[in-house]
């Protein structure tokens, strides 16, 4: 069953140095407290995996939490660049980044995979592109039917799992809707999860397309309000997309960056 | 009324939209294309976002693939393993419409590095998100690319997705089911793939270019076409929707 705990707790307890952390969110509800929560407790030599490393990410590898990252789509959706992700990649600032990359078609499947139990899944993708050459994570499979050869990808079981949803009930029942991206099947897939929630609530009442994360697949939940700020939670509050556009002037230099992360996080 | 090169681009590429059923919508200037053409000639057309969904309505420009009220106009809200896996995969879609940091001549795309060393590139770009899936398995690609020798290059840096791979008969040798792509439209003019060699061919400027333009503009010895037809001047609608559109996104 899930346990209730404060969100610096629940990062202590369940996001170690060296793990592999997917925090998830495509777009909407991303958990952009608990990956502060991270950097504040200098966490380090995480391997980062995320579908869509957004602004919270650049700020984690910016902080120097992560040693590597699993990815398909790194940038500021609409804006551009992440700066801090790729001072990284490009200057090994401030630290060398190893780089496993995908396509959005493969790390959902890698997630599905994960979250199945089983070793690797099967899709059509990446055939005739230089990722063959560069990611060793692809391989192909012969269709036993057909004899179709098609693309493989391996499981990915993060250590930790870290979303952010819209609600959980008293025991730790945790409820989530509007973009869902891939959060079910990373919480299914890590061995532990944390949720981060707008509120507790005495009942879980039906929502449309809601997504319910029984109590006893979640290892902990905090309850963190505007946890997902600058992105949204549908119902709760919109998306800040004028904080996007200011990230990439805060986050294009390295001193503005080590300026916003002693100021706004104590780091 | 007068108007930039961007405008016209955008408004060919809605134009494009004519007929087709379902769009899947890359951020950026396909999605501003695909906004339009619903606001035009195609108000019953399917938008869809990776983000999960499916047959979104919004009343401006989304700035990230994932904002609140695509979800909140939606047809339909699905997980992204679903939106890969059951919409994308079997070719139930008409239309992919993406763009691009360089394009080459069989319209191959890179939205992974510049440089010639993947792990120390000289530019390190967002990467493959979506693309190469959409690229594969959508029936036809539109690609929508501003025109200079920076993006249309000889060489890609990295391949990212495929279109016509080294030329005929690539894309039935790699297993991808959808045509590939079958228009780039940019804001010099259109670029279509050669029906027998796939090699992109300029089938057509805006109003006021010359092709020679165009092929001082690519970084290959651009094919021009025999006839090459001028794009309809925008219309006064056209332009006030894509303006009105473009002023109500601002952030």
């Amino acid at each position: 069953m899930a346990e209730l705990v404060g969100l610096a707790e629940g990062i202590a307890a369940l996001v170690h140095d060296g793990d592999t952390v997917s925090l998830e969110g495509f777009t909407h509800l991303i958990p952009v407290a608990a990956g502060h929560e991270i950097i504040r407790q200098r966490r380090r030599d995480l391997t980062l995996a995320r579908m869509t490393p957004d602004i919270v990410y650049d700020q984690m590898i910016g902080a120097g939490c992560a040693r590597r990252l699993i990815f398909a789509w790194g940038g500021n959706p609409g804006v551009g660049s992440l700066h801090r992700l790729r001072d990284a990649v490009e200057n090994d600032w401030p630290a060398p980044l190893e780089i496993e990359e995908h396509s959005h078609a493969g790390m959902a499947n890698r997630y599905t995979a994960g979250a199945s139990g089983l070793p690797f899944a099967v899709l059509r993708g990446y055939t005739g592109t230089d990722l063959v050459r560069h990611t060793s994570s692809l391989a192909t499979v012969t269709c036993p039917f057909t004899g179709e050869v098609l693309t493989a990808v391996p499981a990915l079981n993060p250590d930790v799992a870290v979303i952010h949803a819209q609600r959980a009930d008293r025991k730790g029942n945790v409820q989530l809707w509007g973009l869902a991206g891939v959060q079910k099947e990373a919480v299914l897939a890590a061995k532990r999860c944390l949720v981060t929630v707008e509120e507790i609530v005495e009942e879980l009442d039906a929502r449309p397309n809601a997504v319910v994360l029984p109590s006893w697949v979640i290892t902990a939940v905090a309850v963190v309000p505007g946890g997902a700020k600058p992105s949204y939670a549908q119902g709760y509050y919109d998306r800040d997309n004028l904080y996007y556009r200011r990230w990439d002037a805060i986050s294009r230099d390295r001193d503005t960056f080590t300026g916003w992360l002693a100021d706004e996080l104590g780091s | 009324m007068n108007w930039e090169a961007e405008e016209i681009m955008t408004v060919a590429a809605a134009r494009a939209l004519a007929g087709r059923v379902a769009c899947f919508v890359g951020i950026g200037l396909p999605s501003t294309a695909a906004n339009l053409a619903r606001r035009l000639h195609a108000p019953e057309l399917v938008l869809i976002y990776e983000s999960g969904a499916i047959g979104a309505k919004p009343s401006k420009l989304p700035l990230s693939i994932g904002d609140g009220e695509l979800a909140e106009t939606a047809d339909a809200v699905v997980s992204v393993p679903e939106i890969f896996n059951y919409w994308l995969q079997p070719g139930r879609i008409d239309v992919g419409f993406l763009s691009a940091a360089q394009v080459d001549r069989f319209g191959n795309l890179n939205t992974t590095v510049i440089g010639d060393d993947y792990r120390r590139p000289s530019v390190r770009l967002p990467g493959a998100g979506g693309a190469p899936e959409i690229a594969a398995s959508c029936r036809e690609v539109i690609l929508i690319v501003r025109q200079s020798r920076r993006s249309f290059v000889e060489r890609l840096d990295f391949v990212t997705s495929v279109g016509h791979g080294s030329g005929p008969g690539d894309r039935a040798r790699l297993g991808l089911r959808g045509k590939g792509p079958v228009m780039v439209i940019t804001d010099l003019g259109v670029l279509e793939p050669d029906p027998q060699t796939c090699e992109l061919t300029l089938t057509s400027v805006h109003p006021g270019v010359d092709p020679e333009t165009a092929r001082r503009q690519t970084g290959w010895p651009l094919a021009i076409a025999a006839q090459v037809a001028v794009t309809p001047q925008p219309t006064a609608q056209e332009l006030e929707l894509l303006r009105d559109l473009v002023k109500r996104s601002e952030v």
